[in-house]
């Protein structure tokens, strides 16, 4: 007997990869907000040469970059998820999808010109 | 093309407005809610933060004198919270992942901790802020 595969473009890509993924990323952010609260109590008050001091590490650059890709997959996921729930017509679902990728995208490139500018 | 599902599955016509909902599901909600309103306002307005506070001295201490409005402070709070309960509703399921806290009474009692821990950390970088 042949299984007709049911799957539409706005659905879920069927297997561990986003559920995993959800839950790596999750754990990434959840250590660098660990971090950044602790060195936030460690020069407490922050006043902005701390901030520079911070964010003009290289290695802090790099971990936040990781960081904030980190949050897009997360948000992504998430995001998806409840339009599968919520939104069934594909055609708006797929719409709305489009815009919260071009949002992530959006607030990346921006996250990247605070970052290394 | 529509998405398709399967007829004739559970109680459809539930009124939403008269189920009390147990703990766990409030934490449940709480969580895809928190999750929806950090992709949307919370990132970009977290953004907009974080660069006013790198952008200049000044620009620094503008960002800081903004965040003196009661208004801003509730709506920093509110992200605030909003984070730290999405976080701590996130460790739980990470636990119920690993097959911990299964059980209806471990289940209850882990989302009391998920709700209050969100609210009193909230309460806490609050009482620190100001």
């Amino acid at each position: 007997m042949v299984r007709r595969p049911n799957r539409v473009i706005t659905g879920a890509h069927y297997g561990l990869r986003d559920w995993l993924a959800q839950r790596v990323t999750a754990v990434l952010m959840a250590l660098y907000t660990v971090f950044v609260v602790l060195f936030i109590i460690l020069h407490d008050p922050v006043g902005y040469d701390d901030m520079r001091l911070l964010f003009n590490n290289q290695w802090m650059q790099i971990v936040s970059s990781l960081f904030f890709a980190a949050l897009c997959w997360h948000a992504w996921v998430g995001v998806r998820n409840v339009l599968m729930d919520y939104v069934h017509p594909m055609a708006v679902r797929l719409t709305i999808q489009i815009m919260a990728i071009a949002a992530l995208l959006f607030y990346f490139v921006w996250f990247m010109h605070i970052l290394w500018s | 093309m529509e998405t398709h599902f399967p007829k004739k599955r559970g109680p459809k016509y539930l009124d939403l407005l008269r189920i009390k909902q147990p703990l766990p599901a409030i934490i449940s909600i709480l969580h895809r809610i928190s999750g929806v309103l950090l992709f949307f306002p919370g990132i970009p307005l977290m953004l907009y933060a974080l660069q006013t506070a790198l952008h200049s001295p000044e620009s620094f201490a503008h960002l800081q004198s903004s965040l003196s409005h009661p208004l801003a402070r509730l709506l920093l709070l509110l992200i605030i919270w909003f984070y730290l309960h999405h976080l701590c509703a996130g460790i739980r399921h990470l636990a119920l992942d690993l097959h911990l806290g299964l059980q209806l009474q471990q289940a209850r009692f882990s989302s009391k901790v998920v709700l209050f821990s969100g609210v009193i950390l909230t309460a806490l970088t609050g009482a620190w802020l100001w």
